[in-house]
């Protein structure tokens, strides 16, 4: 475990900005009128992948960390998925408010009879309880559960996945992309490619502390051996 | 006299949009036509309807020109805009084969002379939900068929489009399978409706717009409007059209603009006019109904989608 060049708060503010960074740009482009001749959908389609983007991106940080042993990444991972759930809130803001203006007679007739909208607004539902438990005080409640819980995370990533494959019209290189990077990130679970580094075994009375630990400081280079679950 | 200007004028020298339609209001005042739905004079069809088509608001030449599908040149909606400047349009020949007496491989030019060019103001409504009006120019179908002459074994009309990589990056991958191809009933193609647009804002038709001739069915979706077209064959059987062949079930032969039948993915019954936040109902053939309804007197719009 090497240590930081910069320091855990400058990096971190450093991760957030540049997470924030496509919705920046999405204000800007909407400032300057730069969405297109059609801005909802460009609003739509933009706030979409960087959805699937996120989380596809929080799906590595387990993979990344059992290849290359950076076990500090862990420490951005909650923030990771909570920028996913930011971008798929703006995402369904945009078609609920702009799309549909409100109008939830319409709403839930897209919802219940297009395929693509009752699978991408169920894998919006589904992020939901994620979001809502990612506090500290909610990892510690709910223990070993909150990790069974939060592997509702690939049911999302699945649906998110299958809602851009079924919406495009001919051209699926795009969602192909990402349900490639996808399986890719599920292979890199195999125990094949964990390493062989598991110092001393924790006992199993200490199995909720690492995940308290994700998201902060605390995260010892020993926890890493037990990500297999929740990540 | 169809090439009015030469390609190579100034932007200077372009009618500005208001004037263009204070020109169009006093044509239409002096000579009595209506412009809009019907866009021609079709007797019956000159009501309040047509009328109050005739004030959608045109929607402006940066969109039409900016926001386009035109797969050739790429899928995202400004890759055409983007990628078909490398198209050379001139020389243009267009070949025409089939049942027809006058077949042969024709320049450009010489298909069109002697034919009226028409100003045409008409709705377009995409398969995906969003809709324009546009200002096109150019010669009603029907001219231009009577032109060949096609014989009475002639049943339908086939239209391809150009086919060369080189000039259509998108042709490098097999999105769709090129050459794009569409067809229309002979009936369909005869109809006063049914044109080939050279120009849209009296200016020339940009590439990303189906440079230099292109069909306009208005009342079909967009994706029937093939762009850039090479070949025109007269044939008796229907001929394949692309997005039949690419998802048969989503896009029929007829592809008739029908609020009543959805798209299996999504719903045609609203439509998002460019420009507009607020979604408005989608009219039965795109509110050319009175015009075009008695071509499918019979049919099971839902089996001939």
């Amino acid at each position: 475990m090497r240590s930081p060049a910069v320091p855990p708060k400058v990096a971190r503010a450093a991760i957030f900005l540049l997470c924030l960074a496509p919705f920046l740009r999405l204000v800007w482009d909407a400032a300057n009128g730069d969405l297109t001749a059609n801005p909802i959908e460009d609003l739509t389609l933009r706030t979409g992948w960087w959805t699937l983007t996120f989380v596809m991106v929080t799906l590595a940080v387990t993979p990344v960390r059992r290849v290359t042993g950076w076990n500090r990444v862990v420490q951005y991972r909650r923030m990771f998925g909570l920028f996913a759930f930011f971008y798929a809130c703006l995402h369904v803001s945009v078609y609920f408010g702009l799309d549909q203006l409100l109008s939830f007679d319409y709403i839930l007739e897209d919802i219940v009879e297009r395929p693509y909208i009752t699978v991408g607004f169920s894998a919006w539902v589904l992020m939901i309880p994620l979001a809502l438990t990612s506090t500290k005080g909610w990892i510690r409640r709910l223990g070993r559960r909150w990790q069974r819980l939060h592997r509702l995370v690939y049911a999302t990533a699945v649906l998110g996945v299958l809602h851009f494959l079924w919406l495009v019209k001919a051209d699926v290189r795009e969602p192909l992309i990402f349900a490639t990077v996808l399986t890719g990130l599920f292979l890199l679970r195999l125990p094949v490619f964990r390493r062989r580094r598991a110092p001393s075994r924790p006992p199993p009375a200490a199995r909720v502390r690492p995940a308290v630990a994700a998201g902060s400081d605390r995260i010892a280079a020993g926890d890493s051996s037990r990500g297999r679950l929740a990540s | 006299m169809l090439i009015k200007r030469p390609s190579d004028i100034p932007f200077s020298e372009v009618t500005p949009e208001e004037l263009y339609l204070n020109r169009r209001q006093f044509i239409k005042q002096a000579a009595g036509v209506a412009v809009g739905a019907g866009g021609v004079s079709l007797g019956a069809a000159c009501d309040a309807k047509a009328e109050q088509a005739s004030q959608d608001k045109l929607t402006s030449y940066e969109d039409i020109t900016t926001y386009n599908n035109f797969y050739e040149f790429g899928t995202g909606k400004e890759d055409p805009s983007r990628n078909a400047g490398r198209l050379r349009t001139k020389p243009w020949t267009v070949t025409v084969d089939g049942h027809v007496r006058k077949p042969g491989t024709y320049d450009l030019d010489d298909l069109l002379s002697g034919l009226t060019t028409v100003d045409r103001i008409y709705r377009m409504r995409c398969v995906e939900a969003w809709s324009m009006v546009i200002p096109w120019e150019g010669v009603p179908l029907r001219d231009l068929l009577a032109k060949v002459e096609p014989t009475p074994s002639a049943r339908y009309v086939a239209f391809t489009t150009l086919y060369d990589p080189e000039q259509m990056p998108g042709q490098r991958r097999s999105v769709l399978e090129w050459p794009y191809v569409e067809g229309l009933r002979l009936d369909e193609a005869m109809h006063p409706l049914t044109l080939i647009a050279t120009g849209i804002y009296n200016r020339p038709l940009p590439n990303q717009n189906g440079a230099p001739l292109r069909l306009v069915v208005p009342w079909k979706y967009g994706f029937k409007g093939i762009k850039s077209i090479v070949r025109i064959s007269l044939v008796e059987r229907q001929p394949p059209t692309t997005w039949n062949i690419a998802a048969p079930r989503e896009y029929g032969f007829y592809a008739n603009v029908n609020p009543e039948v959805d798209h299996p993915r999504w719903s045609q019954a609203r439509e998002r006019r460019i420009g507009e936040l607020r979604m408005r109902p989608t009219l039965p053939f795109n509110g050319y109904a009175e015009q075009v309804a008695s071509l499918y007197a019979g049919m099971d719009l839902r089996r001939y989608f």
